[in-house]
């Protein structure tokens, strides 16, 4: 059965927050764009720029701004979403297992979580308390519950930082793994344009504060050959002067 | 360790009995056939379990109701400065004059001695509540509403586990002071607990008696530390080790 939800369309005109000294910061401000829930899509931009103030627009956890997130191809009602916060956000005193089953519907077959934790590669940390993992480990569970509620929009908020290069990109690989496997959109954030271009269908870049969209770019580059540095480099290179020309102007 | 601890204490008693005097300090043994005699009687077990109930009662009462109020004072502002400066008043309000005030204004009843007891440990209980609502993570509550846990779920495994350590902590030092605040209302204006056994005895002069309800007492307190209170703080803190 195709998916009857076939796009998310952002058009924030601005959004603000009350500054130290009370008056309003704008943290974004026309931001346009569309994308279809089955792309992979990178916002990439410096620390600032709202990039994570923007996921939870669209995710419904900040409704204070100026302008309207749609989900077209639905009877307007948003499709299950799932968020990958920058820290794992586990609850510390339930076991991996129970972080996982925690987001399923109540009578919701439980052994998804088995076949979902086997296949991020935590099947022997089932009964783990978080507290007890590795911030990679956490980091596989989190994917692993976003994953849980079947979303049609994965957000994944600069899910791989502080993580060493290795483990990173093992999630990286994995991610993708997950993703062919079960298509979805992804709205991934990073500041860390490599790792976008590693990823995505498509680069959306920020401009530091107030955040705007600079530039919309499908990444030149068959999924192929994402593994070769030199062609990621190549490509890095091509799109980085779009951000630094936005930043200029 | 805590024989040695226990049995240093008997020693010393012992010791000190002799020096002092039966009339002041009772030896063991006199105190302990005040307590068998008593126990024979069934009158020990029978103040007990009066007091016993109205300790729980008062207990029950103040929990639920400071909770509340702590809760409601953390989770809304306008509420929090509305009751501040009640629940501080109400915090140095000494325990005698809450306990007077009841029995003066609802009678010598049993509804006024432990509406007394709970009024006396309600403002710490929603002190401490309000602690605990406002140290609740906004990250986990952000990752409860994304993933769209129904209420009892965001209760039981997100808001639940934060509030436990807060509620033990109002558990413990809430029945510190009721044990402490029980007898002297009981004293004030009841006809039976422990309290009032103290005061007759008390009148009477009858040392052994009242340590031997003194210690019944003590020792039934020492029960629920070690039988429910410590097992409790260990299950909650389970995962932090």
């Amino acid at each position: 059965m195709a998916p009857v939800i076939r796009e998310l369309e952002v058009a924030v005109r601005e959004k603000a927050f009350a500054g130290p000294d009370g008056a309003p910061r704008i943290v974004l401000r026309d931001v346009d764009f569309r994308m279809r829930l089955d792309e992979f899509v990178a916002i990439v931009g410096p620390s600032g720029a709202g990039k994570t103030t923007l996921l939870k627009i669209i995710a419904g956890l900040d409704t204070a701004f100026a302008g309207a997130v749609r989900f077209t191809g639905t009877a307007g009602a948003a499709p299950p979403i799932g968020f990958v916060f920058q820290e794992p956000r586990l609850l510390p005193w339930r076991s991996v297992f129970e972080n996982i089953a925690l987001v399923l519907p109540r009578h919701a077959d439980r052994s998804a979580v088995t076949r979902l934790l086997g296949e991020v590669g935590l099947a022997d940390f089932a009964d783990a308390l978080p507290p007890r993992l590795s911030l990679g480990m956490a980091r596989r569970v989190a994917l692993a519950r976003a994953l849980a509620v079947a979303p049609d929009l994965l957000l994944m908020d600069e899910p791989f930082v502080s993580l060493d290069r290795p483990t990173a990109e093992r999630l990286r690989v994995l991610l993708l793994t997950l993703w062919r496997a079960r298509p979805c959109g992804v709205l991934f954030v990073t500041h860390d344009l490599r790792e976008a271009v590693a990823l995505a269908d498509r680069i959306l870049l920020f401009s530091a504060a107030p955040g705007r969209l600079v530039a919309d770019v499908a990444v030149p580059l068959p999924r192929d050959r994402r593994a070769d540095p030199a062609a990621v480099d190549a490509v890095c290179a091509a799109i980085a002067p779009l951000q630094g020309r936005a930043a200029v102007s | 360790m805590r024989a040695a601890s226990f049995l240093l204490f008997l020693a010393i008693w012992e010791i000190a009995a002799r020096w002092a005097g039966a009339r002041n300090l009772p030896t063991i043994e006199a105190v302990a056939a005040a307590l068998l005699d008593e126990l024979a009687r069934g009158e020990l077990l029978h103040q007990l379990g009066v007091t016993l109930g109205r300790v729980l009662a008062a207990f029950i009462i103040a929990m639920a109701l400071g909770s509340a109020f702590g809760l409601a004072m953390a989770r809304w502002r306008a509420l929090d400065l509305l009751f501040d400066g009640w629940v501080v008043l109400l915090l140095n309000l000494p325990a005698l004059v809450i306990a007077v005030l009841a029995y003066v204004w609802f009678g010598l009843t049993d509804a006024a001695a432990i509406g007394a007891v709970a009024v006396n440990k309600l403002p710490l209980v929603a002190m401490t509540m309000r602690e605990g609502g406002r140290s609740l993570a906004g990250e986990l509550a952000e990752m409860a509403t994304v993933f769209h846990l129904g209420r009892w779920r965001r209760f039981r495994h997100v808001v639940a586990p934060q509030l436990a350590p807060f509620l033990l902590v109002a558990t413990r030092s809430g029945l510190s002071l009721i044990w402490k605040i029980v007898l002297v209302v009981e004293l004030l204006g009841r006809s039976d607990g422990v309290g009032f056994k103290l005061q007759l005895y008390f009148q009477l002069f009858d040392v052994p008696h009242i340590l031997a309800y003194a210690l019944a007492f003590a020792a039934i307190v020492q029960a629920i530390e070690w039988g429910l209170l410590q097992p409790l703080e260990r299950r909650i803190g389970r995962w932090r080790r």
